[in-house]
């Protein structure tokens, strides 16, 4: 778990401005979270789980940003809200689950701590503290994206 | 229960007798757009799928596509040269024929061509790589960004999912006094809502202030929606919005839809227009926004006048008011936003204006409103911009700081190389 608690993390502190014309995912990723923390990508490995602020992927519509974070290896960001193009971006691509949180639950979780996420029971586990929160469950459609794998794999019924 | 204008596009697009918000709709979509880097992200989501065996041999209809050159252009280095010339041969592949290509006529930045060329009509569902695509619902269609997988979904399928969005209404009446403008406005609102006041949700303006005034302010009132994190800004066309596309487009028909007279809002704002002061939006927020005066006399090393926001031909005319015939002390650059408007402002004299007060004229970018090139800001550098965001390191370094504004307080702060209310030149 890495966690940076602020709210309206935006996408150009996710992947700055002049990295927009990079559309190659792995370099994408060596600048991931760069205008927040420069050392993030040495910290994160696959697996792991981001702890932020609402509002986070506020601003640009930028695809890089999902793209750069699932890269460093983030599988998930919990998060009492998302800026709705972040949001969809990181589903309907694949990328990463964008997982609302109550935001009193931002205090519980410490940074480094070790989670579990239960989707099934829409339940976090807190491993280190041996305490567990809710999240706000996916609607049908969402979780139907999701299980595709992404939007083009998601047939319409 | 009536529907408001963004819930009526939303159940004719997805063939459905009504909507209500929270409804998730698959919805058929009437104009696409993407620029030179959403379209090369586009690109990279077609070739990965194809090499996992999809086939996209064709688009659903390229005719509803169009392509602007605008993040990096002039191009700024070998990549994004490389970008543009990628796209170029991909649009030719598919058959994509408005290409608003940099040095080849009328292009700028895709919001301000999407109206400047009458792209998006009234109750069209218009979708955009890129966040400020709300801009357009100014002209009373559903307008809303999306990423680069979604756009590539509807290049193939002609559709999109999307949230109902519940409709915020802010109803803007008064005098206007001449010094406030739309920037004013929409900051002041966004102060009070917040990044994220209205998230997933739809932000329709009206009221006497809203029917006063021309296309290209109302445009600035729906670019800003994006800030707020809202879904889609939209206002219902009237006489204006006619005359506008008449303008552009000749005698032609289209449903000028409205919402319901019973429709349903989630929260009504009233703004009184006489009471606001000209304003600015402190880093590092958008919302995070004062009365010049509170600021007045900050010093600044540089004033920008560019971007679909603030370099409109009404944008440049009110800085030229403010310009003329003075000098500026601080760096100042103005990037007309299309070439049409470019050619506008020749034509009418503000370019010569600008020139004399010592400003630089720059070709139509979104260049450094994103800090990606064309004048970026070094460290601790401090800028007016009549641009839309001032989040840490948008405009250049990232101890850099960039104070939103409306054309005549950015002009007015140009003058004096420092942050000025316009009343007090």
């Amino acid at each position: 778990m890495h966690k940076y608690n602020r709210p309206n993390i935006d996408t150009d502190v996710i992947i700055p401005g002049p990295y927009l014309k990079i559309h190659d995912h792995d370099e994408l990723a060596k600048h991931a979270m760069e205008g927040l923390d420069p050392n993030f990508t040495n910290k994160a490995s696959k697996g792991d789980f981001l702890l932020v602020g609402h509002n986070f992927g506020c601003g640009s519509s930028r695809e890089h940003a999902p793209i750069a974070l699932s890269k460093t290896g983030i599988k998930a960001i919990l998060s009492p809200s998302f800026a709705r193009i972040f949001y969809r971006n990181s589903i309907d691509g694949g990328y990463l689950l964008p997982i609302e949180i109550e935001e009193n639950i931002l205090e519980k979780i410490d940074d480094k701590d070790e989670i579990e996420i239960n989707l099934d029971k829409n339940s976090i586990l807190n491993v280190t503290k041996n305490e567990s929160y809710p999240i706000k469950p996916f609607s049908k459609i969402i979780s139907d994206i999701i299980e595709a794998g992404g939007l083009f794999n998601y047939k319409i019924s | 229960m009536g529907m408001t204008l963004t819930e009526k596009i939303l159940s004719h697009s997805s063939n459905s007798k009504t909507v209500t918000p929270g409804d998730i709709i698959f919805s058929n979509v009437d104009k696409v757009m993407m620029h030179d880097v959403s379209g090369p992200g586009v690109i990279k989501v077609f070739k990965e799928l194809e090499k996992k065996g999809y086939q996209l041999e064709k688009l659903w209809d390229p005719d509803r596509v169009w392509i602007s050159e605008d993040h990096f252009v002039p191009a700024s280095d070998r990549i994004s040269a490389d970008n543009v010339i990628q796209l170029t041969k991909w649009a030719q592949k598919y058959g994509i024929k408005k290409h608003f290509k940099y040095g080849m006529g009328q292009y700028g930045i895709c919001h301000t061509i999407s109206h400047e060329e009458g792209l998006v009509l009234p109750g069209e569902v218009y979708v955009g790589g890129d966040s400020h695509t709300n801009t357009t619902g100014a002209i009373g269609a559903f307008s809303a960004g999306l990423g680069h997988t979604d756009i590539a979904y509807v290049l193939k399928h002609g559709k999109i999912w999307f949230k109902v969005p519940e409709t915020m209404l802010f109803k803007v009446t008064g005098k206007k006094p001449d010094y406030i403008m739309a920037k004013d406005i929409i900051l002041n609102i966004i102060s009070d809502i917040g990044t994220d006041g209205a998230n997933y949700r739809a932000m329709q303006f009206s009221g006497s202030v809203v029917d006063g005034m021309e296309m290209e302010e109302r445009f600035t009132l729906t670019n800003m929606t994006t800030e707020a994190g809202a879904k889609n800004g939209i206002i219902e066309p009237d006489n204006t919005t006619v005359d506008y596309l008449r303008t552009r487009l000749g005698r032609i028909n289209f449903n000028l839809i409205k919402g319901d007279p019973d429709a349903e809002f989630s929260e009504i704002f009233d703004y009184d227009c006489e009471k606001m002061e000209p304003s600015v939006a402190k880093p590092y927020s958008p919302e995070n926004v004062v009365p010049v005066r509170e600021v007045q006399g900050t010093e600044i090393d540089k004033a920008y006048i560019g971007s679909c926001t603030g370099a409109k031909l009404s944008d440049l005319r009110s800085a030229a008011k403010i310009l003329e015939g003075k000098k500026v002390k601080v760096r100042t650059e103005v990037l007309p936003a299309a070439q049409s408007i470019y050619m506008k402002a020749i034509k009418e004299g503000l370019v010569t204006i600008f020139m004399e007060s010592g400003a630089v004229i720059g070709p139509p970018t979104c260049g450094a409103c994103c800090g990606a090139h064309m004048g970026v800001l070094g460290k601790d550098e401090i800028c007016a911009s009549t641009t839309n965001r001032n989040f840490p390191g948008r405009m250049g370094d990232v101890t850099s700081k960039t104070y939103l504004a409306s054309p005549m307080v950015v002009a007015a702060s140009a003058i004096t190389g420092k942050l000025t209310d316009p009343r007090d030149l």
